[in-house]
C-alpha cells in the first residue's frame, strides 16, 4: 500500500484505575486501506478506537490527521464532535439508531440544524442515494428502522457516517451480529468504499474474515501492539499465537455413544414479548453424553429457548419432558430440582447479585440445602468453607470469597457461575453464550468443563452466536431462525449460514 | 470540568461518616435561617441542646418522640431494602392505631398480659392489611407502589376522620372527634415513673435488633437482599420474588401499624385524627439517614427526635418558629442523599475544558 498516510496515532495510552487498557500504541492508516485491528476481548481494541473518536481522553499520546491542505494536523482529543468534523466516522457494536424514525431520518438526524422550519429533504435524499449507488449500501430509506434487519441497520449506520463526509470509518466488530452471507456483502461494500478513497479500520477477533478481507493487520494483546503486517504475508496460525500469546489449545471432540434421552421438547411454543423471546413449535431431543449446539443470528429466539429451559418462561403449547416426565410447575426452582443447570447469557443481570459476596452467590441456588441453613438462619461457616473449596477447585480469582461479586472480572464471574452449576451435578446443562466476552483462557476453561460434563453423562444445550465454537464443541447442531429450530445434517459453513438466514432447508 | 466516576466499593469509613456528616451538616446549615430569624446562633444551639439533654424530663420526651420514628423508620428501611417503595407508613400507622382502639377500649375484658399483646398484634395486622392492596396491585398489574401507598394515606386519614365522627366516636367525648380511651389493661406501661416515656420504646428497639439479626443472618434476609439488589438474578436463582416482595410488604406494613398502636396505647390513650405529625413520612428520612440498617434506624430516630424536641424548646425560649425542626430534617435528608452519591461516585475536578487547537 503506497498511498499517503491519512491518520496516525502516536504513543496512545489509557489506564482505567490500575488496569492499563492501552499501552503506548502507534498506528498508521493509509488512504484507501482496510486495516484490521485484531485481538482478544479486552485487548484494548475498542478503547483505542474510542480514544480516536473522542469518547475517552487518552492519558498520553496524540492523534494526527491529514487535513484538507495536505498537511498533518493534531486532532484535539476527547471531543467526539471535533472527530466527526474531521471526517472520522464510527459504527459501534450496538447501534445507535432511533427505531421509530425512518432510515432516512436517522441518517439526517444530528447532521442538520435542530431548529429549522423547512428541511431540504429532496436534496438530502439525493445525496444519500448517491452514496448508496457509489457504495452498494442498499437500505430502504423510508422504512422505520425498527422494521429493518440487523444487516440493513448496520448499513444505515454506515450511511449515516458517510453522509457526514467521513473519510475514515471505524467499524467495531461489524460482523458479530451478521450471518456469514451478510458479512460477505458488508465486505464487498467496504471494498467499494475504499476504492473511492475511504480508509477503514475494522475491529474483529475473527481470524477468518480478517485474513480474507483486510489489506493490513495490526494485532493487539493486553493493550500493546504485538504485531503488524500486510495481510498478504500473514498466516493464520502465527496471528492466532500473537493474539493469545501462546499456542491456543485445540479442543477436539472425542466421539461418544449417546445415552438415554434426558430432555425433550415436543412442539413447544413460547409466547414472548418480542420475537427474540418467542419460540414456535420447537422440538429438540437431548441425550446423555451429548452436546447439542444451537446456532443462529442473535435475536432469533435464543432468548425464548433459554428462558424456557431456565424455567423463566412457561411453554404456551407443546410438551417439555425431563427424563421422560413432563415438568408440571414452571419456575426456576422446579427446573433446577429436575436436574437442569443453567449458565445464563447475561452474567451480570441474571447470573449474580453483584452487590452480594462471592460466597453468597455460590449458594444462592441452594438456599434450602440443610448444609447451608439451620432453623431459618444461614450457616455462615459452612457457606464460607464451601466458597473457599469452590474458589480453589474452579480457580476463581479475585479479592476473596467475602468480596462483592461485582469486583470479579468477567472470566472469574463466569467461573463462579460454572462452579455453582457444576457443583450441583446437573443432568442437563443449558449454556447460553457461555464464552461471550471471555478471553481465550477463560473460554477454554468453559469448553473444558462442558466437555467434562458430557463425559460424565450429562447433556448440554449450547447456545452460541459463534459458529466456530458450535462446530468445535457440538455432537449435533441445530439452527434457530425466527423462533424455529431445525436440525442440521451438514458441516458446511455456507449451508449452515444460509439456514441461519432462514433461506434454505 | 467535573467528571464523575463510580467507585468500586464505598469504604467502611464512609458507611458511618456519611450519615453522621450529613446530620451535622444539616444542623450547621440551620444557622442560616436562624440568623434570618434574628436569633443568636450560639444561644439557639444551646437552647436546643438543653431542650434534649437539659433534664431527665427533656431526655425522656426525646425518647418518647423517637419511639414511633423507630417503628416507621424500620417499616421504610425493610421495604426499601427490597426496593419496595412503601410511602404509606403514615396511613398504615393510622390503621394500626384504629385497630388498637377497636379492641382496646373496653370491647374485650381480659388481663393485661393477654389484652395488651392482642391489641398490639391487631395494630400490626391492620398495618399489614393496609399494605396488602398496594402489594397485590404491584405484583399483579405492575402498579407503582409509590403512587398507591402515597394516595392510600389520604384515603385512610379521611376514613379515620369518618370513623371518629361515627362508630368509633367517644359518646362521653363532649362531641370531640376522638375515640373512647384505652382501658387500663391495654395500656403500655411507663418506663420512668411520672414521665411519658413508655415501653413502646423497648418494643421498638427489640424489633430493630430482631430485624438486624434477620437481615444479617437469616435465609429470609438473604432472599430479601437478593431480590432488592438484583431481582432478575434472584428469580433466575430460584427465589420466589413475588413471595419475598409480598412478605416484605406485610412486615413493613405491620411495623408501621405497630407505630400507631404503640402511640395510642403508650402515649395518647385515645385516637384522634392528629395522632401523627407525619411520623410515617419522617420515617423515610430516618431510614435513609440510617442507610437502611435496622440498628442505624434507632440512632437516626434518636437524632431526628432530638432535632424536633430541641427545636421545640428553642422556639419556646427564643420565640423562633419551630418549623426550623422540619427544615433540619429535610436538609439532613438532602445531605444524606448527596453524601450517598459521593460515597458511590468519585467526583473529579479537572482543569481546563476545551483545548481548541
Amino acid at each position: 500500500m503506497n498511498n499517503e498516510i491519512v491518520l496516525s496515532l502516536r504513543n496512545l495510552s489509557k489506564r482505567f484505575g490500575s488496569v492499563v487498557a492501552v499501552d503506548d500504541v502507534d498506528l498508521d492508516l493509509h488512504r484507501g486501506e482496510v486495516l484490521a485491528l485484531l485481538g482478544e476481548n479486552g485487548a484494548g481494541k475498542t478503547t483505542l478506537m474510542n480514544m480516536l473518536f473522542g469518547h475517552y481522553l487518552p492519558d498520553a499520546g496524540s492523534v494526527q490527521l491529514r487535513g484538507a491542505d495536505g498537511g498533518m494536523h493534531d486532532l484535539p482529543l476527547g471531543h467526539p464532535q471535533l472527530a466527526l468534523e474531521a471526517g472520522i466516522g464510527m459504527v459501534h457494536q450496538h447501534f445507535t439508531l432511533a427505531e421509530n424514525l425512518t432510515a432516512l431520518d436517522n441518517i439526517l438526524l444530528g447532521a442538520e440544524p435542530l431548529f429549522r422550519l423547512r428541511r431540504n429533504r429532496t436534496a438530502a435524499r439525493e445525496r444519500v442515494q448517491k452514496i448508496i449507488s457509489d457504495t452498494g449500501l442498499v437500505a430502504p430509506l423510508d422504512e422505520a428502522v425498527g422494521r429493518l434487519s440487523v444487516g440493513e441497520r448496520q448499513r444505515v449506520e454506515i450511511l449515516k457516517a458517510l453522509y457526514r463526509n467521513a473519510r475514515i470509518l471505524v467499524l467495531d466488530e461489524p460482523t458479530a451480529v451478521l450471518t456469514p452471507q451478510e458479512a460477505d456483502a458488508l465486505f464487498e461494500n467496504i471494498g467499494a468504499m475504499t476504492r473511492n478513497g475511504l480508509s477503514v479500520i475494522f475491529i474483529s477477533h475473527k481470524l477468518r474474515e480478517v485474513l480474507a478481507f483486510s489489506d493490513r493487520i495490526a494485532v493487539l494483546r493486553r493493550g500493546r501492539k504485538v504485531g503488524e503486517m500486510p495481510t498478504s504475508s500473514a498466516d493464520g496460525q502465527s496471528i492466532a499465537e500473537m493474539m493469545v500469546g501462546a499456542q491456543a489449545p485445540a479442543t477436539a471432540l472425542e466421539p461418544m455413544e449417546p445415552g438415554q434421552v434426558l430432555l425433550e421438547l415436543r412442539d413447544v411454543s413460547v409466547k414472548g414479548g418480542s420475537p427474540r423471546e418467542s419460540l414456535h413449535s420447537a422440538s429438540l431431543m437431548l441425550r446423555a453424553h451429548e452436546i447439542v449446539g444451537i446456532a443462529g443470528v442473535s435475536g432469533n429466539g435464543q432468548t425464548g429457548l433459554a428462558n424456557l429451559v431456565s424455567g423463566l418462561a412457561p411453554p404456551s403449547a407443546g410438551q417439555f419432558l425431563v427424563g421422560g416426565r413432563p415438568i408440571e410447575r414452571f419456575a426456576p426452582r422446579h427446573i433446577m430440582d429436575a436436574g437442569i443447570g443453567r449458565i445464563p447469557e447475561d452474567r451480570h443481570k441474571d447470573g449474580v447479585v453483584g452487590s452480594m459476596t462471592v460466597a453468597e452467590n455460590l449458594i444462592i441456588e441452594r438456599l434450602d440445602a440443610p448444609e447451608f441453613r439451620k432453623n431459618g438462619f444461614l450457616r455462615r461457616a459452612n457457606i464460607r468453607a464451601h466458597a473457599e473449596k469452590l474458589s480453589a477447585a474452579y480457580d476463581i480469582r479475585g479479592p476473596g470469597v467475602d468480596a462483592k461479586a461485582q469486583l470479579l472480572s468477567g472470566g472469574n464471574l463466569q467461573k463462579l457461575i460454572l462452579a455453582r452449576v457444576f457443583e450441583a451435578g446437573p443432568k442437563v446443562i443449558l449454556a447460553n453464550q457461555p464464552t461471550r466476552g471471555l478471553d481465550m483462557g477463560a473460554a477454554a476453561e468453559v469448553a473444558r468443563r462442558l466437555l467434562e460434563a458430557r463425559s460424565r453423562g450429562a447433556g448440554v444445550i449450547l447456545i452460541s452466536e459463534d459458529l466456530d465454537e458450535i462446530m468445535a464443541l457440538s455432537d449435533r447442531i441445530m439452527v434457530i431462525n425466527n423462533g424455529s429450530l431445525r436440525e442440521v445434517h451438514t458441516t458446511d459453513r455456507n449451508q449452515i449460514g444460509l439456514m441461519m438466514a432462514g433461506e434454505a432447508a | 470540568m467535573i467528571r464523575i466516576e463510580p467507585r468500586h466499593a464505598p469504604s467502611r469509613w464512609m458507611t458511618f461518616g456519611i450519615p453522621v456528616g450529613s446530620a451535622l451538616a444539616a444542623l450547621l446549615l440551620a444557622a442560616v435561617p436562624l440568623s434570618f430569624a434574628g436569633a443568636g446562633i450560639i444561644e439557639a444551639y444551646q437552647e436546643m441542646y438543653k431542650g434534649v439533654f437539659g433534664s431527665v424530663f427533656a431526655f425522656t420526651e426525646m425518647l418518647t418522640r423517637a419511639t414511633p420514628l423507630i417503628f416507621t423508620g424500620l417499616a421504610a428501611a425493610i421495604a426499601f431494602r427490597a426496593r419496595l417503595w412503601n410511602i404509606g407508613a403514615e396511613g398504615q400507622l393510622y390503621l394500626g392505631a384504629m385497630a388498637a382502639v377497636a379492641l382496646g377500649t373496653g370491647q374485650i375484658d381480659a388481663p393485661a398480659y393477654i389484652l395488651l399483646p392482642m391489641v398490639l398484634l391487631a395494630g400490626a395486622l391492620a398495618g399489614s392489611l393496609g399494605m396488602l392492596g398496594p402489594a397485590w396491585l404491584k405484583l399483579r398489574f405492575g402498579a407503582d407502589e409509590v403512587v398507591t401507598t402515597l394516595l392510600l394515606n389520604f384515603i385512610i386519614l379521611i376514613f379515620v376522620q369518618m370513623m371518629l365522627e361515627g362508630p368509633l366516636k367517644d359518646p362521653m367525648g363532649l362531641g370531640w372527634p376522638q375515640s373512647m380511651p384505652i382501658v387500663d389493661n391495654a395500656v403500655l406501661p411507663a418506663i420512668v415513673p411520672r414521665m411519658r416515656l413508655h415501653w413502646g420504646l423497648g418494643l421498638a428497639v427489640a424489633v430493630a435488633v430482631v430485624a438486624q439479626l434477620m437481615f444479617s443472618r437469616s435465609v429470609w434476609g438473604f432472599r430479601v437482599q437478593a431480590v432488592g439488589e438484583n431481582p432478575a438474578a434472584a428469580r433466575h436463582a430460584g427465589i420466589n420474588v413475588r413471595r419475598v416482595m409480598l412478605g416484605v410488604a406485610m412486615v413493613s406494613g405491620a411495623l408501621a401499624g405497630l407505630a400507631g398502636a404503640s402511640e395510642v396505647t403508650g402515649l395518647k390513650g385515645y385516637l384522634t385524627a392528629d395522632l401523627s405529625p407525619g411520623f410515617g413520612y419522617t420515617g423515610i428520612v430516618v431510614a435513609m439517614l440510617a442507610g437502611l440498617s435496622p440498628i442505624g434506624v434507632v440512632v437516626a430516630a434518636l437524632f431526628i427526635a432530638s432535632v424536633f424536641v430541641g427545636a421545640d424548646a428553642m422556639s419556646r425560649a427564643l420565640a423562633v418558629s419551630s418549623y426550623l425542626a422540619d427544615l433540619v430534617v429535610a436538609m439532613s435528608l438532602i445531605c444524606v442523599l448527596i453524601g450517598g452519591f459521593i460515597a458511590r461516585n468519585r467526583v473529579i475536578f479537572t482543569a481546563g475544558a476545551r483545548n481548541k487547537s
